[in-house]
């Protein structure tokens, strides 16, 4: 691939879906907080949610972990705890990566066809809700496709996407890294980084909203006016 | 001892003909918008019938309202703050009803009723309000009115369930009342302790509960969290709605637009004075049809100058204990017991009362010359034709005597009155059996049946000219072009605060000093 190419796809493209995330989350919550919800659509319909959505999204908070654990964990690391690469391999991918994939996979596509074939939910849904769904069901599809040929063949990404990846975190962005990626890899990358620069605009900013004071809150609150003036 | 003043209503259900005038009124003043079409802050239901939504007293399905944990403390019935993420409610929440369980709501294709002469008459069909789509009707709200339909909705009553099978099977016996319901702004509410974002919250002036449409998430619990399900989903916003007990009215003065509007004059509007410290000890009475009187306990008397002295020293403004005085909810709720909370089982601690309704006992008794044997209530009042287990099943937690000790006054009450007006004689230490005096007995009489406009509403108008700037508030309220749906920032003002140079701790500490489980 050309340099201006890969320099585009694994610095400008990164580091623009970046900005766009912290931005618009920003900007969302400080300007447009009221507009903040998960936009549930279970007044109509149950059946297909309970299954679509619980598989969901207990499959990508791990599949979450699981990325911030292979991208994140230097592998000299885990070297160093006596970690072998066969090990890490089997527990990363086998035990980890494609139960939580397959998860996030089958409740990605129940709901995308929940969506699209139950009229009342189609009919109420927005273009941006039905982007969203399909644009999390390529990306979990491509990542899960990435996980399943991982064990057939000779590419560890541990070496090569991994450090480019918490490269970008330290501003020395090592593009060449990501040039022995596999196509499939590479997809999944881009994919992923397009969902993370369209998040703040969608009915996705609800994963930021975790309301830890519930947990520490009186039952019943009550509130005061106080003076204006 | 924390004094607290709350706005209640009391509905005299004798009174009411099931005209659907406050139901309709009230639509056309909050919930007349798109996403809020099946929403009925205030519906009026034939009892028996299922009600609305479908079955809305089956707590085993819906799971509303707060429960004793084995321990015996209180907890909320749909689960406690862990259960709810660690089966995984956060992403979905079990209990909540569908549209279904309400209805899915139409309009009618009206345009094909104009246009050019044609050969068949053109007919209006309905179209669903939520995808469009032509529908067939096959359910709305008030499907079983007047008890429509009675074959197969009687039985699905939960309340007909509780009591004895062979007034469920006389059908010739066949009773049915009118249950006018609207959110009951309870002392205990369970939609507030249900909320995850702290988006709902009981006003501290009146103890109106109002959703804060800013901080709503959308979670849906406290739509599951209400046993009345009185909290509904706007499926447009995502964010949930309820009564507001028409706050901007009651803060005139003016009384909620379902209790003007009202052709019969059922409704009565009033204040309480109640101590916020021991609610939660009236809630955990563990006996279920004891729970009635433990509320009734949690009111304080007005006028006992000790009351007063700590009300004010508590922030509750003169006017507000002034209309406590003058409330006709304290003197129908607590001085004479003949107004009941909506079952009080629930744990609520609810602030709308019901007068259990008489009439089909009275016709009972005109052959019988009721008059001259007034006794005849006594057994007269066993025999009604809506049996007294039943109100008793929705009114007081399945206690009996105490729905019967207020049916005897309201009949002994109109016994009286009737052979005054009459210039019969009439012998008035029957009064006495009931609890009455010729001047209470004249007093209620007053208060029931004549129904001044005054008696009913006793309102004190709210001290908002003092603390709110009212020109930039101007066009704040409602929920026109909902976006953002601005109708409790006026309330939250947290953001004043903030911009006033206040911690986020002072802030919390005084916006959320939470009267009734404060440790």
């Amino acid at each position: 691939m050309h340099n201006n190419w890969s320099i585009f796809f694994w610095v400008i493209y990164p580091y623009a879906m970046l900005a766009s995330f912290i931005i618009g989350n920003f900007i969302r919550f400080k300007y447009f907080h009221a507009s903040i919800t998960a936009k549930s659509s279970e007044i109509f319909e149950k059946k297909k949610l309970i299954a679509g959505s619980i598989t969901f999204h207990v499959g990508i908070i791990l599949a979450f972990f699981g990325h911030c654990l292979g991208m994140l964990v230097p592998k000299s690391w885990t070297a160093y705890f006596g970690i072998t690469d066969h090990m890490y391999h089997l527990f990363g991918s086998l035990v980890m990566g494609i139960p939580a994939g397959l998860l996030a996979f089958i409740g990605i596509a129940i709901l995308t066809y929940r969506r699209m074939t139950v009229r009342r939910v189609f009919k109420t849904s927005s273009l941006n809700d039905i982007i969203v769904d399909w644009a999390l069901l390529i990306t979990i599809t491509l990542g899960l496709a990435c996980t399943i040929s991982g064990a057939f063949i000779d590419f560890d990404y541990r070496v090569t996407i991994s450090p480019w990846v918490r490269s970008l975190f330290t501003f020395h962005p090592q593009w060449q890294l990501m040039a022995s990626v596999p196509l499939i890899y590479k997809v999944h990358v881009l994919c992923g980084f397009a969902i993370f620069g369209y998040f703040p605009y969608t009915r996705l900013v609800h994963a930021l909203t975790l309301p830890w004071q519930y947990m520490f809150r009186r039952f019943i609150v009550y509130r005061r006016r106080v003076n204006a003036y | 001892m924390k004094i607290k003043a709350q706005i209640g209503m009391v509905l005299n259900l004798d009174k009411c003909i099931g005209c659907h005038t406050c139901s309709v009124t009230c639509k056309n003043t909050w919930t007349n918008r798109p996403g809020a079409e099946y929403m009925w802050f205030n519906n009026v239901e034939t009892k028996p019938g299922v009600g609305y939504p479908k079955r809305w007293e089956d707590e085993d399905k819906y799971h509303g309202g707060w429960t004793l944990n084995a321990k015996g403390k209180l907890q909320l019935r749909a689960g406690n703050k862990l259960n709810k993420i660690a089966l995984g409610k956060i992403f979905y929440n079990n209990d909540m009803p569908e549209m279904d369980n309400y209805y899915e709501p139409w309009t009618y294709d009206y345009k094909t009723l104009f246009g050019p002469e044609r050969k068949h008459q053109p007919v209006a069909r309905p179209k669903s309000q939520v995808t469009g789509e032509t529908m067939e009707l096959k359910t709305g709200p008030n499907w079983d009115d007047d008890l429509a339909g009675s074959t197969e909705y009687v039985h699905q009553d939960p309340n007909m369930q509780k009591i004895e099978s062979d007034i469920k099977n006389n059908f010739k016996q066949a009773f049915m009342m009118y249950l006018p319901r609207l959110c009951e702004h309870c002392l205990n509410a369970p939609c507030v302790a249900s909320c995850p974002s702290g988006a709902m919250y009981k006003r501290d002036e009146d103890g109106i509960v109002l959703v804060d449409q800013e901080r709503c998430r959308g979670w849906r619990f406290c739509m599951t969290g209400c046993p009345y399900k009185k909290v509904y989903f706007n499926w447009r916003t995502h964010k949930a709605e309820k009564c507001t007990f028409c706050y901007p009215r009651i803060e005139e003065g003016q009384p909620t637009v379902c209790a003007e509007t009202c052709v019969g004059r059922i409704r009565y509007i009033g204040a309480l004075l109640y101590d916020a410290d021991r609610v939660e000890e009236a809630a955990s009475t563990p006996d279920e049809s004891k729970l009635y009187e433990a509320q009734l306990r949690l009111f304080l008397d007005p006028n006992d100058p000790k009351v007063v002295k700590q009300a004010l020293k508590d922030g509750i403004s003169e006017e507000m204990i002034e209309a406590a005085q003058k409330s006709p909810i304290y003197k129908m709720a607590v001085e004479e017991k003949i107004a009941f909370p909506l079952h009080p089982e629930y744990r609520t601690m609810p602030m709308v009362w019901y007068i259990p309704p008489l009439s089909p006992v009275m016709s009972y008794f005109e052959g019988r010359d009721s008059i001259k044997n007034p006794e005849m209530i006594f057994p007269g009042i066993d025999q009604m034709r809506i049996p007294v287990q039943y109100l008793a099943s929705l009114l007081t937690g399945g206690n009996v005597p105490l729905v019967k000790n207020a049916l005897y006054k309201l009949a002994m009450m109109r016994l009286y009155m009737r052979a005054k007006t009459s210039g019969q004689d009439f012998d008035t230490s029957k009064l006495e059996r009931v609890g009455l005096t010729e001047a209470s007995a004249t007093s209620l009489y007053r208060l029931l049946a004549i129904a001044k406009y005054e008696d009913r509403f006793v309102i004190p108008r709210s001290q908002k000219a003092e603390l709110e700037d009212a020109q930039s508030e101007q066009g704040g309220l409602g929920y026109d072009e909902c976006e953002g749906c601005a109708l409790a920032p006026q309330h939250t003002s947290m953001f004043k605060k903030a911009e006033a140079g206040k911690s986020t701790n002072e802030i919390y500490a005084e916006s959320f000093y939470g009267g009734i489980w404060r440790d």
